[in-house]
């Protein structure tokens, strides 16, 4: 056991590597980060002055180099726009997008899994086809465009819910909504066909041949297997929501990690990408292995061996 | 002689599966008909494909998706388990008839323990609980000669060997207390060693508890050790049936003889005999009797009527044109 998550964290760490390299080169590739910072009147000398005090001036691998050798001991850098440390600008931002994340992943579990159970045992019933047809538009329509028919109807037309900001649990329902649709769609699928081949198994016909109850063969034998890969796709799916939320975050003014990345681009503020990128894909390792060790609890075969 | 009321009288039992919305019909199981008293066994034998198992889920009822009893009854302790509902059924299952799969790697759910698995039917049918349902799950483990079963009874099935785990699917079958095991194919993917324990195991169940069986099999050497009476399916339909000394010594059905003709022999220098062509689409049968294609004593009237059962000898019943024949010359 210990071996294996010793392996687990080593190819976390080349994953990350890659991560930062690739980051790090295409925020270069956006633009020149001084004609943002700078009036567009200042002198060449000022320009090569702020240039030189970023530590822009320097070559490439240079950068990189210092940039690593701070990430390794926690320094994201400053961010050009805000002038703080990534660090303190990314920690600031997290509790509203966890709160944010964790409501859209819970809202795509109660959507997705109940839906994608009674699919996978109504298959090819009038059930099914209403699921097929749910997830289907779930999947097709953009977040964007929810997000903005949430609005108009309950907050331009009905009322009830405030249009953006953050604030009580009124401002999370909506970019909740939104968010999680998609994702319900995804655990919709991916719950119906792990729950389908289950189904399908020796043990669940030799469960059947027990004469237990439905309830028991679905809930218990059938759903225990069925769970694995969905707990999976709901680690990664929250991890994805928390950091890359943009679209949704910045049509509905959520003060997250979203928006700060979108600001971050506009503004070729590269520190801030770069420390925003790194953290999420920190997170997404971090994730991986905590479902990797979940795994472990629910399935005797990975929790037994070694 | 007067009998008493057979375990299971199945009488003309027609199964079906309907695929692309009813337009395919596969006649799986057509007008199968046998009796299995108390204690006895029961041998099906046949080629894949020739209706065992569809015949053998047909009495518990539990068809895979498409499929349907669409005529025929069985009769089992003097009740039609055709006309009971989904719910009737289950307290049948697992407490009255109990049936082991074959693959004895896959038909144990690999997140539940042992003992979880052995009590389920004593659990949901006795309504045992606490230490009475440790001490039967033990008893049962011991049956099946499962070595220090109270330790065991905590591992999961893959900590198991498949000889072990299929001996757990034997005592899970006997955990309710059944009345007839149906064992479908339950040695095919064990090594020979570990069958041929397997196999004394079950007799020595069956001794003790006096519980029917119905042997699913396509070795007849099993069929010769295990079984009182053997029945020989052919494309849905049991085409021969008869004790199992009179079958061995005397078959009637050219599909039986052929069947027997193919049984490999140890030291024989001759080339193995293998029936010619294939198993008959059952979507599209032939009209008349289904096995006159490979038939080696066909005649004319084989290819247009269908035979009907003919009784031969003692007990012995037939499904051919040359035993009505040679019984309406004698």
């Amino acid at each position: 056991m210990s071996r294996f998550i010793l392996r687990r964290v080593l190819y976390s760490l080349v994953t990350l590597f890659i991560l930062s390299a690739t980051i790090f080169v295409i925020v270069r590739l956006t633009g020149d980060p001084l004609a943002l910072m700078a009036e567009a009147s200042a002198r060449p000398e000022d320009l090569d002055r702020i240039r030189h005090q970023w530590g822009l001036d320097r070559s490439w691998p240079v950068q990189y180099a210092t940039f690593m050798q701070n990430a390794f001991k926690g320094e994201l850098g400053k961010s050009f726009n805000y002038r703080l440390p990534v660090s303190e600008l990314y920690f600031q931002r997290l509790p509203n997008s966890l709160t944010l994340g964790i409501a859209a992943t819970l809202i795509s579990l109660l959507i997705g899994v109940p839906a994608g159970i009674i699919s996978a045992v109504k298959v090819n019933t009038w059930w099914d086809y209403v699921a097929k047809g749910v997830a289907l538009l779930g999947l097709s329509i953009p977040g964007f465009w929810l997000g903005l028919v949430l609005i108009l109807v309950f907050s331009v037309w009905l009322r009830w819910l405030p249009t953006s900001g953050a604030g009580d649990w009124r401002h999370v329902v909506m970019p909740a909504l939104a968010l999680g649709w998609y994702f319900a769609a995804s655990m919709l699928r991916l719950t119906r066909s792990s729950m389908l081949e289950v189904l399908g198994s020796e043990y669940i016909k030799l469960a059947r041949l027990k004469g237990l109850p439905d309830v028991v063969v679905i809930a218990m034998h059938a759903f225990k297997n069925a769970l694995i890969p969905v707990f999976t796709l709901a680690g990664v799916n929250l991890v994805v929501m928390v950091n890359a939320a943009v679209i949704i975050e910045v049509i509905f003014a959520w003060p997250g990690i979203g928006r700060l990345l979108y600001e971050g681009i506009f503004q070729r503020d590269f520190p801030l990408v770069q420390g925003v990128v790194i953290m999420a894909g920190f997170m997404i390792v971090a994730i991986n292995l905590v479902v990797d060790i979940l795994y472990a609890f629910i399935d005797p075969r990975i929790r037994l061996t070694r | 002689m007067t009998r008493v009321a057979p375990l299971l009288e199945v009488s003309g039992l027609q199964t079906q599966f309907f695929g692309f919305g009813g337009t395919r019909v596969v006649k799986a199981v057509e007008s199968v008909s046998f009796s299995l008293d108390e204690g006895e066994t029961l041998g099906l034998v046949g080629e894949s494909g020739s209706g065992k198992t569809t015949t053998c889920l047909s009495i518990v009822g539990l068809l895979p998706r498409g499929g349907r009893i669409v005529g025929g009854s069985v009769v089992f302790e003097g009740e039609d388990l055709t006309r009971k509902s989904q719910r009737e059924l289950r307290r049948v299952r697992g407490r009255r008839i109990a049936v082991i799969l074959q693959d004895p790697m896959a038909s144990l759910n690999p997140l539940f323990t042992i003992f979880r698995q052995v009590a389920e039917p004593a659990f949901f049918h006795q309504q045992m609980r606490g230490r009475t349902l440790r001490a039967r799950v033990q008893q049962l483990l011991q049956a099946v000669r499962i070595p220090s079963p109270e330790w065991r009874m905590r591992d999961y099935p893959h900590q198991m060997s498949g000889g072990m785990r299929q001996r757990i699917v034997g005592a899970i079958a006997l955990a309710g207390g059944p009345r007839l095991v149906i064992a479908d194919e339950p040695t095919t993917n064990l090594d020979v060693t570990i069958q041929a324990q397997y196999l004394d195991l079950l007799k020595d169940i069956q001794r003790q508890t006096g519980v029917a069986l119905i042997f699913v099999t396509h070795n007849l050497g099993i069929v010769a050790k295990m079984c009182d009476r053997v029945a020989v399916m052919y494309a849905g339909r049991i085409v021969e049936q008869a004790p199992v000394r009179e079958l061995f010594d005397t078959p009637r059905h050219p599909y039986t003889r052929a069947l027997l003709g193919s049984v490999p022999k140890l030291g024989s220098k001759e080339p193995l005999y293998s029936i010619a062509g294939q198993p008959p689409n059952l979507a599209s049968l032939p009209a008349g009797c289904p096995f006159h294609p490979r038939c080696p004593e066909v005649l004319a009237r084989c290819a247009t009527d269908e035979p009907k059962d003919v009784h031969a000898g003692d007990d012995s019943v037939a499904r051919c044109w040359l035993v009505s024949d040679g019984v309406a010359r004698s």
